[in-house]
């Protein structure tokens, strides 16, 4: 009977230290230092969070619509294409809706057979639009580059909640701050000092769904709808990781009892 | 514990094989009947979690290797193409590179479980020092796979180690531009990680058939430290015995497994390596991944370049002659009360240190007047405990303790026939 205790209260400790391992680790592998003077983010409850984590279709459609009248001015989002607009766990469009988003663009595309290149309206499998050319022209025209888009919610630190407090921590520089012209004064960016300017005012996109259109509601959105061009497969992954977890918790009942009757002819 | 083989064919086809390539024997012989003390605890599970590791990173990393491109203009948006184009693309990749630290977690957990344990000392000495070689080729390994993506941290990581070897005096420039064929992290630099990445597993691979054919032949340590003394009471047959519970562990270390792959994908890397490698922007804090990060405290500790690396390199070689610097003839820290505490000791200081390499160096942590106590201080204090653990206390432990009164037999101690248990 003894030894059953030790045994129990040694298995018990391997577990606490998995769990230890779970918790602990995420900790250890984030270098506090990077926070370095950052503002901690606005931290908000995200309806892709979680084990049961599904992304809202509404708030990705909106937050396309921001994408596309706001950022897609001077940002670039390449890795995305419109065909992913229609797939499974995205903003679901039809594919008519799709076909026609992407026929508002011109692609150039060739060599024809006289060896031209031509231009021709998008089609689903083309990517979203850069606003230039390379990153020199950005460059040329903006002073800087800005940075592609399409995965810079894991990017960042704490990337959704960074984002979405970076898109609504503009304000007036303190009193005595030096700020160059052309620059811009945020809460949350590191240093304070970006080059962006303020993106968002009230009012700005029209939303056809009646959800007030204020800075906050389209950083929101925004945010959200970058979170899935980061992560399109986050719906897929939560639904099979929640049958893994069923499938293993299981598994490991049926082996325990199993070695437990095995190793019954041994104490 | 090498034993004799019970091996019996039992059919024609079997019999006939047997005398021509006696495969079936050997593996009857090495996970059927091999005999295992039978007081193990489920520390010595990692041996088959690991072995799983290392065949998921392999299976894995082929099915990647089919879709990946090592050229530094398509290396980030070909594993993007992965994660977003390729069939369940995104479940490999996150396996793949979750699978790294798992795989650190198991090596790590088996490391210390040997230090405890006194697994390294006589006969098992050739067997620990294969582990430890395995070891390093895994960070190598771990190294190269993490240059692949080609993020922010991939190449500045890979700027930071390589320049290491620029410290060595008269040959080191050349040798790094060699290391880089080119004279910058580049195209080339990439191209050859990436053969290396393919390569290393499978150099893993031989050396861990070494590694069991070296445990095969010694037979495993157990709990209590002490050799088999007669088969029949002290061992048990490893087939259905240690198999089930070996199959009992490793489905529960693939439920932290697969937590991180569903729930957590990106918790154990660093966001910058989602941002396209720049050579002209330089990231804040650069770290390596966090299972090298007590080695980077160690090299960051030392002021002087070419003495970091001699360190760095120094605490992974010192594992190495582990065997010859511990006195004590007890194996088990469980009969060896100094040890113990030690041992604790010394696996809060690894923690430390593994804490100080993600921290900015400059990091005040007890504020006093203007500067105070920093990470490079707690660095150093911790660094100099690493050598001390081995180079001092090992040798002076073993000739000053008083072991505890060791058990009988493996079987006298499972029956807890000790006097304090009668």
């Amino acid at each position: 009977m003894k030894n059953k205790m030790i045994d129990i209260s040694r298995k018990t400790g391997l577990l606490a230290l998995a769990a230890a391992a779970a918790i602990g680790l995420p900790l250890l592998a984030t270098p506090a230092g990077a926070a370095g003077d950052a503002v901690k983010p606005i931290q908000l409850d995200w309806s892709f969070e979680g084990v049961f984590g599904v992304y809202d279709r509404d708030a990705l459609r909106r937050g396309y619509k921001v994408y596309k009248e706001v950022c897609a001015v001077c940002h670039s989002a390449e890795l995305v294409r419109f065909r992913n607009l229609m797939e499974p766990g995205g903003p679901e469009f039809t594919e008519g809706q799709v076909k026609a988003l992407a026929a508002d663009i011109v692609v150039v595309d060739g060599p024809d057979d006289r060896g031209e290149m031509f231009e021709r309206p998008g089609e689903p499998k083309d990517r979203f639009p850069s606003p230039y050319p390379n990153d020199q022209a950005a460059a040329a025209a903006m002073g800087a580059a800005a940075p592609d888009l399409s995965v810079i919610a894991k990017a960042r630190p704490d990337g959704v909640n960074y984002l979405y407090s970076l898109l609504v921590g503009y304000t007036d520089a303190p009193e005595g701050f030096e700020l160059l012209p052309g620059l811009s004064y945020n809460t949350y960016f590191p240093g304070h000092v970006l080059a962006m300017p303020r993106p968002l005012s009230d009012g700005q996109v029209e939303y056809e769904d009646g959800t007030p259109n204020t800075v906050e509601q389209m950083a929101k959105d925004v945010t959200h709808f970058l979170m899935w061009t980061a992560e399109p497969k986050l719906e897929q992954r939560h639904r099979l990781g929640f049958q893994v977890m069923i499938y293993l918790v299981l598994l490991s009942g049926f082996l325990w009892f199993a070695m437990r009757k095995v190793w019954s002819d041994q104490h | 514990m090498s034993h004799q083989s019970t091996y019996t064919p039992g059919n024609a086809f079997s019999r006939w094989m047997d005398e021509r390539l006696p495969v079936m024997r050997l593996v009857n012989d090495s996970f059927v009947d091999y005999p295992v003390p039978k007081n193990l605890n489920y520390w010595w599970t990692f041996g088959a979690v690991l072995s799983f590791c290392l065949a998921v990173q392999i299976v894995t990393g082929i099915v990647l290797a089919m879709h990946y491109v090592p050229t530094t203009e398509l290396a980030f948006a070909s594993v993007e193409h992965i994660m977003r184009d390729v069939n369940y693309g995104w479940l490999i990749r996150y396996v793949h590179s979750n699978g790294a630290s798992m795989f650190f977690i198991a090596v790590y957990i088996h490391m210390f479980r040997g230090l405890y344990y006194g697994s390294y000392k006589a006969p098992r000495e050739v067997l620990w020092i294969l582990g430890v070689l395995i070891y390093l080729l895994m960070m190598a390994t771990a190294f190269f796979g993490y240059v692949l993506p080609w993020g922010q941290m991939s190449f500045w990581g890979a700027t930071v180690i390589t320049n290491l070897f620029g410290a060595i005096p008269l040959v080191g420039e050349a040798l790094r531009t060699w290391l880089w064929g080119d004279f910058a992290v580049g195209d080339p630099t990439l191209n050859r990680f990436f053969s290396l990445h393919y390569l290393f597993p499978f150099l893993i691979a031989g050396v861990v058939v070494l590694h069991i054919w070296a445990l095969h032949v010694t037979g495993q340590n157990n709990p209590a430290g002490i050799e088999v003394k007669d088969p029949k009471k002290d061992t048990v047959a490893f087939t259905p015995y240690a198999t089930m519970k070996d199959a009992f562990g490793l489905a529960i270390f693939m439920i932290l497994f697969s937590y991180f792959v569903f729930f957590n994908p990106n918790a154990l890397g660093e966001p910058d390596n989602y941002i396209v490698a720049d050579p002209l922007v330089t990231p804040a804090h650069i770290v390596p991944e966090w299972y090298l990060l007590p080695f980077y405290a160690i090299l960051r500790a030392v002021p002087d370049k070419l003495g970091g690396v001699v360190l760095m390199f120094g605490a992974i070689a010192i594992l190495f002659v582990l065997p010859w610097l511990d006195t004590s003839k007890v194996r088990s820290a469980r009969f060896r009360p100094l040890f113990k505490q030690f041992f604790w000791i010394f696996v809060v200081a690894c923690i430390g240190l593994g804490y100080c390499g993600g921290q900015s160096p400059d990091k005040i942590l007890i504020a006093v007047g203007d500067g105070g106590f920093d990470v490079t201080d707690l660095s150093r204090i911790l660094t100099i405990y690493y050598f001390a653990h081995f180079l001092i206390l090992f040798p002076l432990l073993g000739l000053i303790e008083k072991p505890k009164p060791l058990p009988e037999s493996i079987a006298a101690s499972v029956l807890g026939s000790e006097p304090a248990k009668s």
